[in-house]
């Protein structure tokens, strides 16, 4: 039985990353319109229309300014969906994981597998949306390829976080609490649409606590081409989610497994 | 020979419930061995201490001479599971079942493919190895958990009521296939509540309620020493039938509903009178593991 210690990545973790990536590839065709359609929408619809309004008040072009904050939102949201439903599925309805402890894999390793599954997820869903944006114009700088790695570990931090919701769900309709009351919020005020100095004060330094606007502070300097300052804070406080997160989550699904 | 599953005092509470008081089991190597319980005696809670996924308040577990849960992973790894629910994974076909399965033990791919087409053709599904999950009949299903199972060649494979709910065709060719496995050298350990089956398969057992062993031996053993060999089952109005059997010498007689039933060493005394009482229906038959059971475990409900 798993004791208590700091989160683990054994080697065990990547067959369940390869088993869900195995799901994945069956999935391919659907998922392809989701990755690169859905990005365009957003980028065409709000990026034109939006960017007449804000455009002028910004040291890169709005498309640029937007594109950057799709990136980071939609890594949340990647991530947060498929550690939301898709580990309740494989958890609860499934029983999958039931199957798996019945192997050596231990309550870690699978946790593990589908943070990092979930942060696949995000990169791959990010890439389409670099493609889109750069055939749109909206990536100035080779430094853009810098924003992929980021994507994923953006999708480690919210992947883990998602968990602890799942841990303690009793069904599929806990997640609208999550989804309306965290990553809604997250999403309309972390800088992704328009820039937050356009806030009270107050609220930014709230926000500043929180870590969506870290990643899309990441993010956006790499896609104009312009400096990126406060790296590290900026890394700490996405990995200080994750840990913290995947630490709860883990306990939680202990304790709901191994009853 | 040292056993297999060693298991000493073991405790469990669930808050004040006690699910497991001061069980004591031994399974040797290479033979099948039944846990016999009612529901909710702790069979399956006794299965998931020994493999690790549940803690224990008290008592200790060596598995291959291991300790449980310290020595989990490399246990589990020499441990096929077919649990009491369908868990097989609805998201890919029989053979990709197995090759993902494999894969949780950390087998390679090419080590296990023509590994994974004997165990279809063990479980007669070579023909379904494309087929989703979802197409499956429930025998279909419970014979590829079954070769599920099997594909790390485990040494100790635990079965957790593994022919509940399946047709009679289905439940002998899981027999057969569950004695083959025991003459290949396999230690079989399993539960259930069917005791034809354990009858049938189980070279040793022992009859679990509310938490303890309450008798351990051979099923021929265990009737031998618990009920008379033969038995009379009597149907009728209650009142009638105990006014036609009152005066029977030898007989050790138990009422069930609108059934009583005689235990008994010699039972011509008993068919002669009751060939004059042709409105009583009976049944004669040897007497058998569930009459074992029942003596043990008493006859109210479960649930």
């Amino acid at each position: 039985m798993d004791t208590p210690s700091l989160p683990r990545l054994r080697h065990a973790a990547f067959a369940i990353w390869a088993r869900n990536m195995l799901v994945l590839r069956k999935l391919m065709g659907s998922s392809i319109v989701i990755n690169f359609g859905e990005p365009l929408l957003y980028l065409l619809g709000l990026g034109y229309g939006l960017g007449l309004f804000i455009g002028g008040q910004l040291d890169m072009p709005y498309m640029t300014f937007l594109a950057s904050g799709i990136l980071a939102a939609s890594a949340m949201n990647t991530a947060s969906f498929e550690a939301l439903f898709g580990v309740f599925t494989r958890m609860v309805p499934q029983k999958s994981y039931d199957a798996m402890l019945a192997s050596p894999l231990e309550i870690q390793d699978i946790l593990a597998g589908e943070i990092f599954y979930c942060a696949t997820k995000s990169l791959i869903h990010g890439t389409g949306i670099l493609v889109v944006a750069t055939a749109l114009g909206a990536v100035s700088s080779w430094s853009a390829l810098w924003v992929l790695p980021i994507l994923f570990l953006v999708g480690l931090t919210f992947a883990a976080l998602a968990l602890i919701m799942t841990s303690m769900a009793s069904s599929y309709a806990s997640f609208s609490y999550y989804t309306t009351l965290v990553m809604m919020p997250l999403m309309l005020m972390s800088g992704v649409f328009y820039p937050i100095a356009a806030l009270p004060e107050l609220m930014q330094k709230i926000l500043y606590g929180l870590p969506l606007i870290h990643a899309v502070q990441l993010i956006r300097p790499l896609m104009a081409g312009l400096p990126v300052t406060d790296v590290a804070l900026h890394l700490a406080v996405l990995a200080a989610y994750g840990v913290t997160g995947y630490w709860i989550a883990f306990r939680q699904i202990r304790k709901r497994l191994h009853v | 020979m040292k056993p297999v599953v060693d298991i000493r005092g073991l405790t469990k509470r669930f808050g004040e419930r006690i699910v497991l008081r001061d069980l004591d089991l031994q399974v040797p190597p290479g033979v099948c061995f039944g846990v016999l319980g009612p529901n909710g005696a702790g069979k399956t809670t006794a299965l998931r201490a020994m493999l690790g996924l549940t803690p224990v308040s008290d008592g200790t577990i060596h598995i291959f001479g291991q300790p449980m849960p310290a020595a989990g992973r490399t246990v589990r790894a020499r441990c096929g599971v077919v649990p009491q629910a369908d868990n097989l994974d609805p998201d890919f076909t029989v053979i990709e079942n197995l090759r993902v399965y494999a894969r949780y033990f950390g087998l390679s791919r090419i080590d296990v493919e023509s590994r994974i087409q004997a165990l279809l053709g063990f479980v007669e599904l070579t023909d379904r190895a494309d087929s989703p999950i979802a197409t499956l009949s429930g025998g279909m299903k419970r014979r590829l958990t079954i070769a599920r199972a099997l594909i790390n060649q485990p040494e100790l494979i635990i079965l957790d009521e593994p022919t509940t709910g399946l047709d009679p065709q289905v439940r002998r060719m899981i027999w057969a296939r569950l004695r083959a496995l025991r003459e290949e050298g396999r230690t079989l350990l399993l539960t259930t509540h069917y005791m034809d089956e354990a009858e049938r398969l189980c070279d040793q057992l022992v009859i679990v309620d509310h938490g303890r062993v309450l008798e351990h031996g051979s099923p021929r053993d265990l009737i031998h020493r618990h009920v008379e060999p033969e038995v009379l089952e009597v149907r009728g109005a209650a009142e009638r039938t105990a006014a036609v059997l009152v005066d029977i010498p030898g007989a050790r007689i138990e009422q069930i509903g609108d059934i009583h039933y005689c235990y008994t060493r010699d039972a011509r005394s008993l068919l002669a009178t009751l060939e004059q009482h042709r409105d009583l229906t009976f049944l004669h038959r040897p007497s058998n593991l569930e009459d074992v059971f029942l003596k043990l475990t008493g006859h109210e409900l479960r649930d």
